[in-house]
């Protein structure tokens, strides 16, 4: 195993499922014989405010947060809160986001405006960009709920983990009604990368 | 066994294996889930207390009797704790207690930064400090061990980082053979009375001396030596960053940060050209090795406020920033009410009616954002009734009337009932309005005395509030439908008036309840856009379920998110032209 650290940035908004995913990832990362760490912050991001969640893997994991600028692949669940990570990422970074705008206070109340072509603006930085219509692409899976997992399956294709784990690792921490459909999922966001 | 367990998680997991029967907090980010989890070993009693003061002394009831205890707060709990706190340290212990702070460097969901390390020195209390998941079980257990070996309590030290922080830990076993509590006299050692205490504050400094000399040889304190040329003292999660952005330097890895081990400070001083301290916050260890006459670098180059990252330690070493992007200036994301919340009808009506708002802390203290923009002040838990006493006290008649406290059910009961108290005893003329949702909401949903519940699930006593209030001499107690506009604002409104004390309560509850029955969605609303003017009313109270679309109409109308709303029916009730109405 090389001592290269994996970086990744997992960013959207409070009560998007940041978290669950972030778990899935670490858990595929710890099944896969990584060393794995993750920090977030809960308490007042679960009001709706924005959420960071970091992930890590590799030989030997020291600090359980990405060094600002060494981000190796930022996976967005909301297009503002992607752009707001864009500086912890690294030049040539990898950038997976959902394509999904959720007004923020002041744009909800009319008082700013919810920027227009963020999806560009990352594209002009991060070459290395997919946008994912992760709603879609969930009821095409069966359920709207499951986009998390669909931009999950598109991540996994980045990075240098057997699928059989992300398998494994979705299988332990889905509830088993909703298995079948985060699995197709998972399958359909494999295929975009 | 490997499972991978964010700090909270494996403090609990510690707590189980180090045979603790006990556990007792009132909750606070970041420490709330580490009770949240000894509810799993049913061999641990596991509570929630009134306060951090109270869960301290349940924990110190069982220590006397001879279980193990472990005590969870956050950092500002330990201000509420600490009257015990201080005299524990005299008593010592029987059975092993273990005082868990955890601190919030960056205020991620605090209302002030204060670094606990200096409660351990000022109250003479070992204090460990874990750098990652796996040490706050071991240390967990450590902590048990050192408690009962120098008859001391315990502090261990985490902050955000570490207690919400997931890394891979193994599992031990469930100690066995501990002694069975039982009552103990011993009146030298446990009455604190002066006689007894003098005697028990040479007991304390011996300890604090011993331990000091003792920490030189645990193995919790470890020299990594790797090159002469720059060493770094350390501890907590400072050792990971340090690790990370210095990889090539000598490392003195501090597990407990109080007492330091003076004599390993100096050997580890001595084998390196130049000394720094990487600590977060206070100069807490940099100032008392300084006072050795060491030379050495520390808060000159790493601030005093807030939390260290890799990239601000690289920048304090003068290494240069990576960021390949800078920061685009976007609207801002703050937390805000949910859809439905019971809070959001009572801050409107304050606004409305240009209320002083004496605040408190919960998720109504989200009531200060617009455009609610109705709290004036909030400083700790409780103070809401005490500080609207202060202000009726000596304003005039008439600016008087505006002093309206507000503090949640949980609030109300950790430390608001006794500015109640005083608030009628010394006749202060203010209203005061306790948001009754039935829960500890910001937390996360905790249950308190008010809910019906215990932590363990079982039904036990609700207070009463109209009755607490009435025992309390409160003469006026109205109790509210806070999803009325037009009743909160003119109860509120009278009761304002009057110049005396009164106590409005509302009996809606936190729509993020789960509990069969206690919270029920409303039908869900639309607006019908033939009928929206774009008078922009219903944006008024800031709902996250109301959207304002700039391009809809001719200069723009609202529309509602049925994904999102909960039916509470507040912004139908402010739209003049009955554009609101169910979904059909």
């Amino acid at each position: 195993m090389s001592d290269k650290i994996t970086n990744i940035l997992l960013v959207g908004v409070g009560g998007q499922g940041i978290l669950l995913a972030a778990e899935i990832l670490s858990e595929t990362c710890m099944l896969a014989g990584f060393d794995v760490k993750k920090s977030e912050i809960h308490g007042m991001s679960q009001r709706g405010g924005s959420v960071v969640s970091h992930v890590r893997y590799g030989k030997e994991v020291f600090s359980p947060m990405v060094p600002e600028g060494e981000g190796d692949v930022l996976f967005g669940f909301e297009l503002m809160e992607s752009v707001r990570a864009l500086p912890l990422l690294k030049p040539g970074g990898t950038v997976i986001a959902n394509d999904l705008c959720i007004a923020p206070p002041s744009v909800l109340i009319g008082q700013e405006q919810y920027p227009a072509d963020l999806a560009a603006k990352i594209a002009g930085r991060f070459p290395d960009f997919i946008l994912v219509d992760g709603q879609n692409l969930a009821i095409e899976a069966g359920n709207a709920r499951a986009a998390n997992t669909v931009l999950l399956g598109a991540v996994s294709k980045r990075l240098d983990i057997a699928e059989n784990f992300w398998l494994e690792a979705i299988e332990r921490m889905v509830p088993r009604k909703a298995l079948e459909v985060n699995l197709k999922a998972f399958a359909i966001g494999r295929s975009l990368a | 066994m490997k499972e991978i367990l964010s700090g909270n998680e494996a403090i609990a997991r510690g707590a189980y294996e180090a045979g603790v029967k006990v556990a007792c907090a009132y909750p606070g980010t970041p420490s709330t889930e580490i009770l949240e989890n000894t509810i799993r070993y049913k061999e641990i009693d596991s509570s929630w207390a009134t306060n951090e003061k109270v869960s301290l002394e349940v924990g110190i009831g069982a220590s006397f009797v001879g279980a193990r205890s472990l005590v969870t707060m956050k950092h500002v709990g330990v201000n509420v704790a600490a009257d015990p706190l201080f005299t524990l340290s005299y008593t010592g212990v029987n059975g092993g207690l273990v005082l868990v702070v955890a601190d919030d460097p960056e205020l991620h969901s605090s209302q002030n930064e204060q670094d606990s390390r200096n409660y351990a020195k000022f109250s003479k209390v070992p204090m460990l400090e874990p750098s990652d998941s796996q040490e706050c079980l071991a240390f967990t257990k450590l902590a048990f061990e050192i408690s009962e070996r120098y008859d001391t309590p315990v502090m261990l030290r985490t902050t955000t980082r570490i207690s919400h922080s997931k890394s891979v830990v193994e599992f031990g076993e469930r100690v066995t053979g501990l002694a069975e509590p039982k009552l103990v006299k011993d009146p030298a050692k446990f009455v604190m009375l002066p006689g007894n205490a003098r005697g028990r504050h040479y007991i304390v400094e011996e300890r604090t001396r011993t331990l000091s000399k003792d920490g030189c040889s645990m193995p919790i304190n470890r020299m990594e030596l790797r090159g002469t040329g720059i060493g770094i003292i350390t501890a907590g999660i400072s050792y990971q960053h340090v690790r990370e952005v210095l990889p090539e330097a000598s490392v003195l890895k501090l597990g407990m940060v109080h007492p330091l081990p003076f004599d390993l400070i100096r050997e580890f001083a001595s084998k390196v050209d130049k000394l720094y301290v990487v600590e977060e916050l206070d100069p807490f260890i940099e100032e008392q090795v300084k006072a050795l006459g060491i030379e050495v670098v520390g808060k000159e180059i790493l601030s005093l406020c807030g939390e260290l990252t890799p990239g601000r330690l690289r920048k304090g070493f003068g290494l240069p920033e990576l960021a390949a992007s800078a920061a685009e200036k976007l609207p801002g994301r703050p937390p805000n009410m949910c859809p439905g919340c019971p809070h959001r009808g009572v801050f409107y009506s304050l606004n409305q009616l240009k209320a002083y708002v004496s605040g408190d802390i919960g998720c109504y203290t989200l009531g200060f954002m617009p455009p609610l923009s109705a709290m004036d002040t909030c400083v700790c838990m409780g103070a809401s009734i005490g500080m609207a006493t202060g202000a009726v006290k000596v304003l005039s008649p008439e600016e008087r009337k505006k002093v309206v406290a507000v503090i949640g059910d949980s609030t109300f009961l950790h430390t608001g009932i006794n500015g109640l108290m005083d608030m009628v005893y010394n006749k202060g003329a203010a209203t005061v309005i306790i948001l009754d949702n039935r829960i500890t909401a910001m937390t996360g949903r905790q249950d308190n005395p008010a809910s019906g519940h215990t932590l363990m699930n079982e039904p036990s006593n609700a207070i009463d509030f109209p009755l607490l209030c009435k025992a309390i001499g409160v003469k006026h107690i109205r109790t509210i439908n806070p999803l009325d506009l037009e009743e909160c604002k003119r109860v509120i409104s009278e009761e304002m008036e009057r110049p005396e004390t009164s106590v409005i309560i509302t009996d809606k509850p936190c729509v993020l309840i789960k509990r069969d029955g206690v919270f029920t969605p409303g039908a869900v609303l639309a607006v019908e856009e033939e009928n929206c003017t774009g008078c922009r009313a219903c944006l008024k109270i800031g709902c996250p379920a109301i959207e304002w679309i700039p391009s809809s109409g001719k200069k723009g109308k609202a529309r509602i998110d049925p994904l999102l709303c909960n039916g509470c029916e507040v912004c139908r009730q402010l739209c003049k032209f009955s554009a609101i109405q169910e979904a059909k």
